[in-house]
């Protein structure tokens, strides 16, 4: 862009660990060119005068959209875990350990 | 491809009520059709055919006792694999999601529903209907009815391919970018993209929150009227749906005529590299046929074109990057990782790695990249402004006139493979991609063909909130164009 960070270059191994997606090296090879090549085309954005102009986030805004307070019926929880990997008894989803020596949950 | 064997939606509704044909026959023809010929096409993903024909014996059931839900009981639909239909596999076409089934109805499904339709099957996409031709698919190919050689587009190239092919009456599709023009154009089909807001989310997979809106893929603008008038209208479950009063687009319909219309043609649009002479002259031979009705032609300037491409692959991935956050392998969706992952962190990673197909891990890595840390200003708030700027382009336009006129695409359906880079694939949505970024509504209605039979769209945009002229002046073109 115009002005700012350096943006000729995107380094995919930093970027995939925030998107906590594990990539090979092959992929990330792949990737920084590729982007490499769709960053140096968006860069002609920084040809645009965009002094004074607000950001849209959404083409027809709404603000304060409120529903009425009202009980609805909602997805019953056996439905929603019929999706789940691994589940366990009592209607909990099963996951590494998170916390040191709590092993055999 | 021959006359097709299935009627209009309009016909279906006439000859179910004159008794004519029932539930029971729609229903048969489109699965003996889908037999036919989807192993060559590949629109589908999954069919139920037990559970069709029941539904379709309960329909007719409910016409012979005179308690049938409305006009449409009994007809089936395709739904695009990104929308929830209780009970079915819900995919987007993507590893991650290979056996979920959902556990709702999304809101349109539910609409649909409550008046008696029937819900054939799901139609392949590219993967989180990331991609415009089918290519990017992870479960399966799909051909073009016209040639199958050739793409369908995308991304709700099955539900287009389904409708062309015969393999179903209408379809559902979406379209963040140009999702639903962008097929019906390749496959000669009419498809619909509403103003941002008209139609309910609610059960949608977010790719792009602020762009993505559900539509109609048909054969005709008068079908396309009909589910428009179902499916849109304010839902409580999505605030962003907006509280406009909807419905009416297919009673305007019989009043149709474009005498005074004012119809733009975008100077920039027609500039465009590679725009395929035969693309050219449909759409300008359409606008002649138009002004021979009546209507005035305009020439309109939108000299934002240019940026509108850049400015979606960041907001577009922007938004990706954080709804894609959510397939993690903990609660739904592919976890890949048993005995593997020595941690939560790890089987986060491997699940996605394992999961996403190559163009999804590739949005998701532009999107996070944009959002991140010294680069949000320049690419993400940049890309915002430049919004701002598309939108003002497409309402100092509507000043000069009523509706707009373009191509859908600059080239007609390509053969599989040949676009082969990223970034040439994002460039064949040049001409869809503002209109998502501008929230206003378009279709594209099929203005001839190639030399060699390909179809060819005509895109049609009005401001936001009026599909009924869009609908209006789409209806009357297709009336003076007569068949292809």
């Amino acid at each position: 862009m115009g002005k700012g960070p350096d943006t000729s270059h995107i380094d995919v191994r930093y970027v995939a660990d925030l998107a906590r997606l594990e990539l090979s090296d092959d992929e990330i090879k792949r990737y920084e060119e590729q982007l490499g090549d769709v960053l140096h085309y968006v860069d002609q954005l920084g040809e645009v005068d965009v002094s004074g102009v607000d950001p849209t986030a959404h083409a027809m805004p709404l603000t304060n959209v409120m529903r009425d307070d009202r009980e609805s019926p909602g997805i019953q929880r056996d439905d929603v875990l019929s999706n789940a990997p691994a589940s366990l008894e009592g209607g909990l989803i099963r996951v590494p350990a998170v916390i040191d020596g709590e092993e055999g949950a | 491809m021959g006359a097709l064997p299935l009627p209009t939606l309009d016909q279906a509704v006439s000859a179910l009520r004159d008794g004519a044909t029932s539930s029971r026959e729609l229903c048969e023809s489109v699965l003996g059709r889908i037999d036919t010929v989807d192993s060559r096409i590949g629109a589908y993903l999954y069919v139920d055919r037990e559970e069709v024909l029941a539904d379709a014996a309960a329909a007719d059931r409910r016409r012979a006792d005179g308690s049938q839900l409305g006009p449409f009981d009994g007809i089936p639909i395709a739904v695009k694999d990104n929308m929830a239909v209780r009970g079915q596999p819900l995919t987007c076409a993507s590893r991650i999601l290979k056996d979920f089934v959902s556990p709702y109805d999304a809101t349109v499904i539910e609409r649909l529903r409550s008046q008696g339709f029937i819900f054939l099957g799901r139609t392949n996409m590219d993967e989180f209907a990331m991609g415009s031709s089918n290519e990017n698919s992870g479960l399966q190919a799909t051909s073009n009815p016209h040639d199958s050689s050739r793409v369908p587009g995308g991304s709700s190239g099955g539900s287009a391919a389904a409708v062309a092919g015969g393999e179903a009456i209408v379809a559902l599709g979406s379209d963040t970018g140009g999702s639903i023009r962008l097929p019906a154009s390749f496959c000669g089909v009419v498809g619909v993209k509403p103003t941002y807001g008209r139609v309910s989310r609610y059960g949608l997979v977010a790719f792009a929150s602020s762009l993505d809106q559900i539509g109609p893929l048909t054969r005709t603008v008068r079908d396309s009227a009909l589910m428009l008038d179902i499916i849109s209208g304010r839902d409580p479950r999505d605030s962003t749906s907006l509280p406009e009063p909807a419905g009416g687009c297919a009673s305007c319909l019989s009043a149709a005529s474009v005498n005074g219309m004012r119809c733009g043609m975008p100077r920039e649009y027609f500039e465009v590299e590679g725009l395929d002479p035969s693309v050219r002259e449909c759409v300008e031979n359409a606008a002649r046929q138009l002004e021979a009705e009546g209507a005035e032609i305009v020439e309109v300037s939108l000299p934002m074109l240019k940026y509108a491409i850049a400015a979606y692959y960041i907001i577009a991935t922007a938004e990706a990057s954080a709804n894609l956050a959510r397939f993690d392998g903990v609660r739904y969706g592919l976890r890949d990782s048993e005995g593997e992952a020595e941690s939560l962190l790890a089987q986060y990673r491997l699940s996605r790695a394992r999961g996403f197909g190559d163009e999804v891990k590739r949005r998701i890595i532009l999107g996070t990249y944009v959002l991140s840390s010294g680069y949000y200003d320049a690419y993400y708030l940049r890309a915002q402004k430049v919004r701002t700027l598309i939108r003002k382009d497409f309402e100092h336009a509507f000043t000069e006139c009523d509706v707009i006129l373009s191509p859908v695409s600059p080239e007609p359906a390509y053969k599989k493979g040949e676009l082969a880079t990223p970034l040439r694939m994002y460039l064949a949505d040049i001409y869809t991609i503002s209109v998502n970024l501008a929230g206003i509504c378009g279709l594209s209605v099929p203005c001839g063909a190639t030399e060699s039979g390909l179809p060819i769209g005509l895109q049609m945009l009005a401001p936001a909130l009026h599909e009924k002229r869009l609908l209006q002046a789409a209806a009357t073109y297709e009336a003076i164009r007569g068949d292809l």
